[in-house]
């Protein structure tokens, strides 16, 4: 068995019939313009090579040149070009965002969807009880302790200390979900024709919320892109590439606040809060498809 | 009263687990953190003190593989507050070194959570009563702007333009000039201290409870007694002061203890810029030298604060609204 043929939260389009998902997400202005902003991070991301004038993590230039025809944003004090490094910083928050978000969701799916579908259950009442004490944890200390602990470096340590600690308040929503969803003529359908739970799950409902799980999707991302800035900032991040945040952090270590180094400052954080408010923009929409109340806004 | 005890049941069960895990948390790495510690401390000074290293080695993990026995050892630490030695500021204990920190970050971050839950509400409520008004706009994509700036991003602007370019407030530190204690200069001293880093905090956190406030008054707005009120003759401005953003108030009661979590994440990049006296500078050292006994033990007693913070409001929660002290769920 498939979907029905309307998917719960799939409103009728002006036509009658239902409106498809991108129609809907594309008539919000916001989310319009957090598709471009995003596709143009991803643009850029991908052809970094060709538009950096040099390799991120080169550092043989005359070290603090001002901005000019051959450094556009100048130098750093070790000699790396601000410019290349703003561009090839954009691949690792892009990377953290869907490796960390999809980490995130996929714990996020299973934990809340098992728990939401025996609601009442003792698994039920396990699962939620780690769920609400994951919730309360504060997640940033959490994640400076695991990766301390850590002598190696790097991108898959980032990525798998986000997705442990970020899937909890996903995994709340998403329970409360499949409980209003379990009691339908389809799922009972499914049970008859002798289904085994986890089939019925993931095969039969889990399509009904593709919405919920594409913003969740997103907002984990979101978190993900930032924690990894935060992080990289300390001095926790990737030692072999570079990122924004690790590019504020050599900017404060070598005391560009003091010394009045404000593009190095600007730039790297500022990159990142439009990247972050393109994927913010972009939920906007999201939310259009499972709320039709906000659609008349 | 039912309510209430199962929200300590629940502050006992959670208090187990964060100690539990900071238990597991050091005993899941590879090596041994606390030989690690023990020989950096030695190489300080070789007369390390048994009782410290004992203490370590029960907060960080011992050879012996029984870990029940290392469990009750690590509880009865804990039950005497001893968490072994600070490598970053040796001599002192990790105890000593944390509760010179404590009251600079209760401060700092006390105030600014009730600050940006105040000035974050009182902006959400107005947005929904003047709903679609040019003040709603600019409001509503403003805190969506802001709220996705980095905390530590904006510390370092402010820094730089309102301590080093213009030079209105101090760089660096807590207090300068001043003898700490209860006397109005060091007091006076320490606020113009705090006043950047908590700008820095405050920009960012005081927007993420607008937006929920918003939307959650403009559901009560459309509510039957908000008709009622109007429908009585009163004021436009009581009806949506009094009445719908009091009951709107309640769902952020319950979003305090995540935002406090949150706030005390930021604070660490955010101290750390400013050189403020507090607990998250301390963490940020702590990670720099690789010091676990004061890295562990600040984990401990931020995630213990969060919940302790979050049965705060729950209690509260229950006092507010009545209903969810009759019902037996």
């Amino acid at each position: 068995m498939t979907a029905p043929a309307t998917p719960a939260g799939e409103a009728p389009g002006p036509g009658g019939g239902p409106q498809h998902w991108y129609t809907v997400i594309w008539s919000s202005a916001k989310a319009r313009i957090g598709i471009v902003m995003l596709a143009g991070y991803v643009l850029v991301a991908g052809l970094a090579p060709l538009i950096a004038p040099y390799s991120g993590t080169r550092a043989d230039f005359d070290p603090l040149l001002p901005s000019g025809s051959t450094h556009w944003l100048g130098t750093t004090s070790q000699g790396g070009d601000i410019f290349s490094q703003l561009i090839y910083g954009s691949r690792v928050s892009l990377l953290v965002g869907l490796f960390g978000g999809l980490l995130a969701t996929v714990i996020s799916l299973v934990i809340g969807l098992i728990a939401g579908y025996q609601e009442g259950s003792v698994a039920d009442d396990a699962l939620s009880f780690v769920t609400n004490v994951a919730l309360v944890v504060p997640v940033l200390p959490l994640m400076i302790v695991l990766i301390s602990y850590s002598d190696v470096r790097g991108l898959p340590l980032i990525v798998g200390v986000i997705g442990l600690t970020s899937w909890a308040g996903p995994a709340r929503a998403k329970r409360s979900q499949i409980i209003t969803l379990r009691n339908r003529d389809f799922v009972t359908a499914a049970k008859f024709a002798g289904e085994g739970p986890l089939w019925i799950i993931f095969r039969e409902i889990m399509p009904n919320m593709m919405s919920l799980v594409a913003a969740s999707f997103v907002g984990a991302a979101t978190g993900a892109i930032a924690a990894e800035a935060g992080l990289s900032f300390l001095g926790l991040g990737d030692s072999a590439s570079i990122s924004w945040g690790t590019m504020l952090y050599q900017a404060d270590a070598q005391g560009a606040v003091s010394q009045g180094l404000w593009l190095w400052l600007l730039v790297p954080g500022l990159t990142l809060a439009l990247l972050i408010t393109a994927l913010t923009f972009i939920n906007f929409g999201i939310d259009l498809i499972s709320n039709p109340h906000l659609r008349e806004d | 009263m039912k309510y209430f005890l199962r929200r300590i049941a629940f502050f006992l069960a959670t208090l187990w687990a964060a100690v539990t895990l900071n238990f597991i948390i050091p005993r899941l790495e590879p090596g041994d953190p606390a030989e690690v510690m023990v020989r950096k401390l030695s190489g300080k000074d070789a007369q390390l003190d048994p009782a410290a290293v004992k203490a370590m080695r029960a907060m960080l993990g011992a050879p012996d593989g029984n870990l029940l026995r290392q469990y009750v050892r690590y509880l009865d630490a804990l039950a005497h507050g001893d968490f072994g030695l600070s490598y970053t500021y040796y001599p002192y204990g990790v105890t000593e070194v944390i509760g010179h920190a404590l009251p600079w970050t209760l401060a700092l971050v006390g105030t600014t959570q009730v600050l940006s839950f105040i000035i974050g509400i009182t902006l959400g409520a107005f947005a929904a009563w003047r709903r679609n008004s040019r003040f709603d706009s600019v409001v509503t994509l403003g805190s969506t702007f802001l709220g996705a700036l980095p905390a530590f991003w904006i510390a370092l602007l402010l820094l730089f333009a309102f301590g080093y370019t213009l030079g209105w407030f101090p760089t660096s530190g807590g207090y300068e000039d001043s003898i700490p204690g209860w006397n109005g200069a060091f007091i006076g001293d320490a606020v113009i201290h705090s006043i950047l880093p908590a700008v820095a905090l405050l920009v960012t956190t005081s927007v993420a409870w607008v937006l929920g406030m918003r939307n959650t008054m403009v559901l009560n707005l459309g509510a039957d007694y908000i008709r009622l009120a109007k429908a009585k003759g009163l004021a436009d401005r009581d009806v949506a002061l009094r009445y719908a953003a009091r009951n709107a108030l309640l769902p952020s009661v319950t979003g305090f203890a995540i935002a406090l979590g949150g706030l005390l994440g930021g604070s660490v990049l955010v101290e750390s810029i400013f050189d403020y006296p507090g607990m998250g500078r301390l963490m940020a050292e702590a990670i720099g030298n690789k010091d676990y006994p004061l890295l562990q033990t600040l984990l401990l007693f931020i995630v213990v604060g969060v919940l302790l913070a979050n049965l705060i409001a729950d209690m509260l929660y229950g006092v507010l609204d009545p209903r969810v002290r009759r019902t037996p769920a």
